[in-house]
């Protein structure tokens, strides 16, 4: 006879026991959270898992990626899961599964067969499959916050790159946070379906959220741009920093072609410019020559 | 053989690209076009691309070649109606047609193209 079958024998006669002990001691154990987990479905999780464990070491299969382990792995993976959710930590999670050991053979000195190697053998075995077993609810527990941290950085990525109108026919994109390709896709993308849906004529990229600018961020800077103008909207480029100027330079990176001003107020009022309007104050005495002077070199400046 | 048609509307040409390009038919366009402009002495070209899903880069370059043919028969040309994916798809084949003029839609491109031939003409 197996190790495997005797285990399952064991299990098979004294279930209740071994159910009885184990929930027990998941009460009883420091890591026992009260505030997370009823005792009531603690019992339950463990008692589906343990007539599950039993089921599956009816086959003589230990590798628990085999069939036989199908039904015993999908509820650990829909256990780890919640618990992930719960806020129980990976330890905690596999504590689980690890509790069990001591459960089966705590009370049941007498009934290991006799013969001293058979015994231990069944022992290291069944602690084996255990340990396999916990391990892989801290895999799936993995998993899942991998997936929860994935999910996050692509909301993160949708949630910081709004585009603003700032005026009919002028719009603004705030940048926060560092552009990397992902995040410039996502920001052109977004950007060029803002301007066919609006009309819009000029867009004003700020920049004052961006932490650093190297060669790629640049790069990816004036790629935006070039898109925007086969779209036939103009770029304006703000918000530069005194320190990003400086790098600029440094980096040699030429921005020659994108008109560039040190703040969005600056670059919102060239936009109005452009568009012929202009922002006065209510009331204010008209002095139009001289205004108008003004204005006409500062278009001239603008071609 | 297929062929995109030409419509001059007084002094300018109107060139609306309907079906997917394929390379002989840009070779022909470019063809046809630079000839309808020294046959009709137009001053001004407008290429709608509105309907264009795929440009690639011979496309994105005949479109430049057509640009700075026209200028050199003295018309302005206006390329309009791009779609962002296609923006995006340019800009990353690293065409980002410096020497062609862009305008949203077409009444936008007939607006720019007036002001640069108005703009012309005075000077």
């Amino acid at each position: 006879m197996s190790e495997q079958n005797v285990l399952h024998d064991l299990v098979t006669k004294n279930e209740a026991e071994i159910l009885q002990r184990w929930v027990d001691r998941q009460l009883a154990a420091a890591s026992y959270r009260s505030d997370r987990i009823s005792k009531v479905e603690l019992s339950d999780q463990s008692r589906r898992f343990l007539s599950l464990f039993r089921q599956s070491t009816s086959s003589a299969s230990a590798d628990i990626y085999s069939p036989a382990w199908t039904n015993t792995r999908q509820m650990l993976e829909e256990l780890s899961v919640n618990r992930a959710q719960q806020g129980f930590s990976p330890s905690e999670t596999a504590t689980f599964v690890f509790s069990l050991k001591e459960a089966l053979f705590e009370g049941l000195q007498d009934q290991l067969p006799k013969d001293p190697k058979a015994g231990s053998a069944l022992i290291f075995d069944t602690n084996q499959l255990l340990d396999k077993l916990g391990l892989f609810t801290t895999e799936v527990y993995q998993r899942g916050r991998e997936q929860l941290i994935i999910r996050q950085q692509q909301e993160l990525m949708e949630l910081s790159t709004p585009v603003v109108t700032l005026w009919e026919g002028v719009l603004a994109l705030p940048v926060i946070g560092t552009l990397d390709s992902a995040r410039t896709q996502v920001v052109m993308e977004n950007l060029l379906q803002r301007i066919v849906e609006t009309g819009a004529s000029i867009a004003i990229i700020d920049i004052t959220g961006v932490p650093t600018v190297d060669t790629l961020t640049a790069q990816h800077l004036l790629k935006t741009v070039a898109a925007a103008r086969l779209m036939g909207a103009d770029c304006i480029i703000s918000g530069i920093r005194p320190q990003i100027a400086q790098t600029i330079v440094h980096l040699g990176v030429d921005l020659g072609s994108v008109i560039t001003k040190a703040t969005l107020a600056d670059a919102f009022s060239i936009a109005l410019k452009r568009l012929g309007l202009g922002v006065t104050k209510v009331g204010a005495p008209k002095k139009r020559p001289e205004g108008e002077a003004q204005n006409r070199t500062d278009d001239r400046a603008w071609d | 053989m297929e062929r995109i048609p030409i419509l001059k509307m007084g002094e300018y040409l109107l060139v609306t690209i309907q079906v997917d390009m394929h390379d002989r038919l840009a070779m022909t366009l470019q063809d046809d076009l630079t000839g309808r402009i020294v046959d009709t002495r137009a001053k001004g070209v407008l290429i709608d691309i509105s309907a264009l899903e795929i440009v690639d880069s011979f496309i994105g370059r005949m479109l430049a070649d057509i640009a700075a043919m026209s200028r050199v028969l003295d018309a302005e040309t206006v390329v309009v109606g791009m779609r962002p994916a296609v923006a995006i798809t340019l800009v990353e084949l690293g065409l980002s047609l410096t020497g062609v003029r862009t305008a949203l839609n077409v009444e936008r491109g007939m607006d720019l193209l007036r002001e640069r031939i108005r703009g012309r003409l005075s000077e």
